[in-house]
């Protein structure tokens, strides 16, 4: 009795150690990227010290206050904002097509649209630069370096995944339902609204939340596809490394701002989001 | 009642959008491989050349290394996610105060932009200031420079992406372990079988479809890798990975040869595809296999 009680003390005494050392290695490189953007230029070199020595605001006082980098936010939060909007929307309607309705090649269709996600971005950046610089064209405008160009291309990635996370919440919905409201003289847009959409709301949100992340954290093509007028948070940071001297303390201010949502996010949302990203995985 | 072609109308917006996003510049990509376009040589425009862009290919020793980097550090990184998620997800079925708090932490890198996630690593190792280079120096009298040593780069790569990654891990290994029956592992308990055991036939088989799903989403993912990386090392030696590689030949303001980053930009999607395919056959070969 003594030995088994000793045993499970020692276990949970393994555990927690365990547990608080895994968050240690998880915050330590956050957490000195925090002190970073709390030092001036000259208080960062020397020995490395670990500890918060003072609030020193400067960095990010600068950044904010910063016409450019204002501009960079203001277009994040457009971007991904009516991206994520869009995304939700569209892949409603599609979902439900694709759940409900007898279409020719569906089960292909449905692939094609997974496999839009797996092709490296990378290798698609010359098209799509052509595309959006020559093809796109009225007069003077062309989708390059515009919101509405970067909104639409992050459905390209964002509408795949929210179709495969959703097809499975609107195929969990019993067709019954609809028919029942379809007898009841509801037309498509009534199943719609009073059917699907407050029985797949949880799946709608974290299609939501998660487009919005993707769309906020998307670096390379924002940094090709755009010049000045769009370009985004993410182009912003990375251009802050520049070869003649760059002001780490700053860069660390806006990498702070930069993540300060995905971290609001988490913390108020972090079960219907490990749903949405684990939701692949486990479903097969 | 459900016309099929109201079907159509619900998901016409978002083929035309992957059709004119997604699919167009698959066949552009296709096409202009196959020419020769620089738009800074002489005579700029499309000229045919055949295959001879895929033949450049093959004896680009850029290309080849960065391939080889590419597999090297999906590799090393993949596998450590696995086995440190592995064991970040049994230690998880455990109770222990604070579990809640522990699990948003463990999500919170996941959730970082990439190209913070390589902001956040570059403040670390960075020459000067950084704590990684002072500390290997002072504990280990270990010289540490991303910039210099290939070897370094591509390690400190690997451990970043396990930082940022093994949390997805973690998070599916769990799901996949509490979607486990009681009953077999309490019979082979029973049966006399120890942990070892019991995870090789009895918890890994059950696993196997969500390791092998996961393994596939991770690998995707490590072929495309960029920002976080090119954050980290501004593409130094050691981190030319293919996507980077890929990113520098076609960004419309380094390089002019369309017509070979076109080549290239289709050969790693071939090759991505080829290794998805394998994977996706793996795992439903499997579960065919488990019917019968």
């Amino acid at each position: 009795m003594n030995i088994g009680v000793q045993r499970r003390a020692v276990r949970y005494f393994t555990t927690c150690g365990f547990w608080v050392f895994m968050t240690m290695l998880t915050l330590i490189p956050i957490w000195w990227m925090f002190v970073v953007s709390m030092r001036s230029r000259v208080e960062l070199f020397g020995r490395p010290n670990l500890t918060l020595s003072r609030f020193f605001t400067e960095n990010y006082v600068n950044v904010l206050t910063d016409s450019t980098f204002q501009r960079y936010m203001t277009n994040s939060v457009v971007v991904s904002t009516s991206n994520a909007v869009m995304v939700m929307v569209l892949a409603l309607l599609a979902t439900y097509a694709l759940s409900r309705y007898k279409l020719t090649g569906r089960d292909n269709i449905f692939f094609w649209l997974i496999t839009n996600r797996m092709a490296p971005p990378a290798a698609f950046l010359l098209p799509l630069f052509i595309m959006f610089t020559r093809t796109f064209r009225i007069g003077d405008w062309t989708l390059y370096d515009t919101q509405i160009g970067l909104i639409l291309l992050y459905c390209v990635f964002n509408l795949p995944f929210a179709i495969w996370l959703l097809k499975g919440v609107i195929d969990g919905i019993p067709i019954e339902l609809d028919d029942a409201a379809m007898i009841d003289g509801a037309g498509l847009a009534g199943v719609l609204r009073h059917v699907i959409i407050p029985l797949a709301a949880p799946g709608l949100a974290v299609t939501g939340i998660l487009s919005w992340v993707f769309a906020w954290n998307e670096y390379l093509f924002a940094a090709n596809l755009t010049s000045v007028n769009a370009r985004t948070i993410t182009t912003g940071l990375a251009e802050f490394v520049t070869v003649t001297g760059t002001n780490w303390g700053e860069l660390a201010a806006m990498s702070m701002i930069t993540l300060a949502p995905s971290a609001v996010i988490v913390i108020l949302a972090q079960r219907y989001i490990v749903m949405g990203l684990t939701f692949g995985a486990v479903k097969e | 009642m459900r016309n099929p072609r109201t079907g159509w109308l619900l998901l016409s917006p978002t083929l035309i959008i992957l059709l004119i996003f997604g699919f167009a510049p698959f066949l552009y990509v296709l096409v202009v491989g196959f020419f020769d376009w620089n738009i800074f040589a002489a005579e700029s425009g499309l000229r045919f050349n055949g295959l001879g862009n895929y033949r450049r290919l093959v004896f680009d020793d850029l290309f080849l290394t960065s391939v080889g980097l590419t597999v090297r550090f999906a590799v090393f990184a993949i596998f450590s996610e696995v086995v440190l998620g592995f064991v970040l997800a049994q230690m998880l079925t455990r109770n222990f105060p604070g579990k809640s708090l522990f699990r948003i932490i463990h999500t919170f890198p996941l959730m970082v932009a990439p190209i913070a996630v390589g902001a956040i690593w570059r403040l670390l190792v960075i020459p000067g200031f950084g704590p990684v280079p002072f500390f290997l120096d002072r504990w280990f009298d270990l010289t540490y420079q991303i910039g210099s040593y290939p070897d370094q780069a591509l390690a400190t790569s690997v451990i970043m992406d396990v930082w940022h990654w093994t949390p997805f891990v973690t998070l599916t290994m769990l799901a996949g372990l509490s979607a486990i029956p009681r009953e077999p592992v309490e019979q082979a308990k029973v049966d006399g079988a120890n942990r070892l055991q019991v995870f090789w036939y009895v918890t890994l088989p059950f696993l196997r479809p969500v390791l092998l799903t996961t393994v596939f989403i991770r690998i995707m993912d490590a072929i495309r890798t960029v920002d976080e990386v090119w954050m980290l090392a501004g593409g130094g030696p050691g981190t030319r990975f293919t996507g980077i590689y890929i990113w520098r030949v076609t960004s419309p303001g380094a390089s002019a040869d369309w017509g070979y980053g076109s080549s290239i930009s289709l050969i790693t999607l071939y090759l991505t595809i080829v290794l998805c395919w394998l994977l996706f056959i793996a795992i439903s070969g499997r579960r065919k296999g488990e019917v019968e």
